[in-house]
């Protein structure tokens, strides 16, 4: 089984601060991270390579800083290790990343499975998953929570849905884009860290990959970025304060208010 | 020929429309005037005549209904071709979809295949007359900032938004709307198969409650979900769980709210026991009200409430059952 997860280096936007005179994002010291839904993600193919076997490649798109999050996964056990990073391919929206990705599989490939978080903490979009899909013509299934079965023709999967879940099975090759895994990701062993200081990640440009760059980064990016502002600062909390009784009394007052009871 | 169409993807739910969609058509219909185009519903398979007059209840001048192999009907991959070939042929200006699973999967697939951009999670639309373009405004960044977005040059400009974002309203007398199908025949190498579809309880979409009370870990025990429970009754809403709760076994995870849950966007939300993690609030902060009780006054959750108790939930929550007309004591 040949499997690949794509990941992406975010900003930890769960860290970033606001500017409260300046009312604008604080980028400069937010520490970079794995994208947590791809940390899923890499843990479902591990999990899948030990009761499958086969092997596990990891494919990002990112400045050459942004190398160290494949080492990571390098250390966790993953087979091979690919960068797509050129200057060709800064500004891209989600279907140039798609354009870029897909290109770049193509020459790596081919691959059983193709796995990816579900969306990225920065852009929040979730469409690079599907995008891939559409272009290399494989089938996708989203917002998998879990594998049932792999077998040597299909995989089941469980998916969330809003009103529910799903069990849905599909041939190979076929793109995943998790939200968990079984487990959190899990440490690495030393055994693994110390086979992966043989292992290079391998650095992919727009050549490599036989891009056109008129379909890389900015250049490849129907959508543009007009403005970038910050939302509306969120009012102090109001406590009520007294005893159960009386907090209970206030409370209903801002049910009525609300037109929440009458 | 381009048009200045405005087309809503209606999502079908229990044979009749998901909300979202209502509230895409509402919302539509402004666009439309800005854009100087028609406000078209576009539906997948045979919509019932119930449908029908719902949608042009909320504003649809046109009905479009996509139809093909029904075997074919259950696959994204075909449904996106479908549309793509609908899409080609008749140039709306604008697609607008709501962000649910079915959105949220088929929108991407569709906008990949068209080469034209889609941005997801909207909170705010609006057109620009003078270039007759969208303005797709949607937070970034866990929500720290927002972003508008345009598509200057590509048709047709695409955008998913989430349930209880845009409000719905009926117009006042609908004229009727016309109703147009066609058959398509996408070919596909591919696809994935529905093995089974698991609905953890009838009606029960969270993303669609107005109100909401939810317990995290610090309800201590899972039978405080029953005491949650009689206050979502009493109140017209749903009860939903943080993760915390949800891998403690004490609620099942199709009512989990967060990163790795659901993101909801009720009227009033009330978090019993939760901490407010940052993956808890990324799934809930744009509830138009939210109420915090829990006993940690340092609680994060707090930051991001407009109320706030800090107090026992066992004896606030009895209090307020008790307050609004109940009956009996805990």
């Amino acid at each position: 089984m040949k499997i690949l997860v794509c990941m992406k280096q975010v900003p930890d936007t769960q860290k970033v601060k606001m500017d409260p005179v300046k009312n604008t994002l604080i980028r400069k010291g937010v520490p970079s991270i794995t994208n947590p839904f791809d940390e899923s993600g890499l843990e479902c193919a591990l999990e899948i390579r030990e009761s499958a076997g086969g092997e596990i490649s990891v494919l990002s798109m990112g400045i050459p800083d942004s190398e160290c999050i494949l080492r990571d996964a390098l250390s966790l056990g993953a087979d091979r290790a690919f960068l797509l990073t050129d200057r060709a391919f800064a500004g891209a929206d989600t279907l140039a990343t798609s354009y870029t990705l897909s290109m770049a599989i193509k020459k790596i490939g081919p691959f059983d499975l193709l796995v990816f978080g579900k969306q990225a903490i920065d852009g929040d979009t979730g469409q690079v998953g599907p995008g891939v899909a559409s272009i290399l013509e494989y089938p996708v299934i989203t917002f998998v929570t879990g594998v049932h079965a792999i077998q040597r023709d299909r995989i089941v999967v469980e998916r969330m849905v809003d009103s529910g879940r799903e069990i849905v099975s599909s041939g190979y090759p076929v793109v995943l884009t998790v939200v968990k895994a079984k487990k959190r990701l899990r440490m690495p062993r030393l055994t693994t860290i110390i086979d992966s200081f043989e292992k290079r990640v391998v650095r992919l440009g727009a050549d490599d990959i036989e891009a056109e760059s008129a379909r890389c980064g900015l250049k490849g990016s129907p959508t543009r970025v007009k403005k970038v502002f910050s939302p509306k600062k969120h009012a102090r909390v109001r406590y009520i304060e007294g005893n159960a009784a009386e907090q209970a009394k206030a409370l209903v007052g801002v049910f009525r208010g609300k037109g929440i009871i009458p | 020929m381009d048009t200045s169409d405005i087309w809503v993807l209606v999502e079908k739910r229990n044979g009749s429309a998901h909300p979202v969609s209502l509230e895409l058509l509402t919302m539509g219909r402004e666009l439309a005037g800005g854009l100087g185009g028609e406000l078209v519903a576009v539906i997948f398979g045979k919509s019932s005549e119930g449908l029908m007059r719902l949608v042009e209840q909320y504003g649809a001048r046109r009905v479009f209904e996509i139809e093909m192999d029904p075997r074919l009907a259950v696959s994204p991959e075909a449904m996106a071709e479908a549309f793509c070939m609908a899409v080609s042929e008749l140039r709306p200006s604008v697609v607008l979809a709501g962000a649910t699973a079915f959105g949220r999967t088929l929108m991407p697939l569709i906008a990949v295949r068209l080469r034209t951009g889609l941005t997801a999670d909207c909170t705010e639309l609006e057109i620009d007359t003078d270039r007759k373009l969208l303005l797709q405004t949607r937070p970034a960044f866990g929500g720290n900032i927002l972003a508008t977005i345009e598509c200057p040059d590509s048709k047709p400009q695409m955008a998913t938004v989430r349930p209880h974002v845009f409000r719905m309203g009926k117009v006042s007398s609908p004229p009727r709307a016309l109703r147009t199908r066609k058959v398509y025949r996408p070919v596909l190498r591919r696809m994935t198969e529905l093995v089974e579809s698991i609905v953890e309880r009838e009606k029960a979409d969270i993303t669609e409650a107005d109100i909401i009370v939810s317990g995290g870990r610090g309800l201590g025990k899972p039978e405080g979900f029953t005491l949650l429970n009689r206050l979502a009754e009493k109140l017209g809403g749903m009860t939903a769980a943080s993760r915390g709760a949800v891998d403690l076994g004490w609620y099942s995870s199709a009512f989990q709210v967060g990163q790795t849950g659901h993101t909801v966007s009720p009227k009033l939300y009330i978090a019993c026991g939760i901490s407010g993690a940052v993956q808890h609030v990324v799934g809930m902060k744009s509830a138009e009200t939210i109420i915090a009780i829990n006993e940690d006054p340092d609680a994060p959750i707090f930051q991001i409430s407009d109320y706030g108790i800090v107090g026992d939930l066992y004896e606030v929550i009895p209090a307020l059952l008790e307050e609004i007309g109940d009956g009996e004591k805990y």
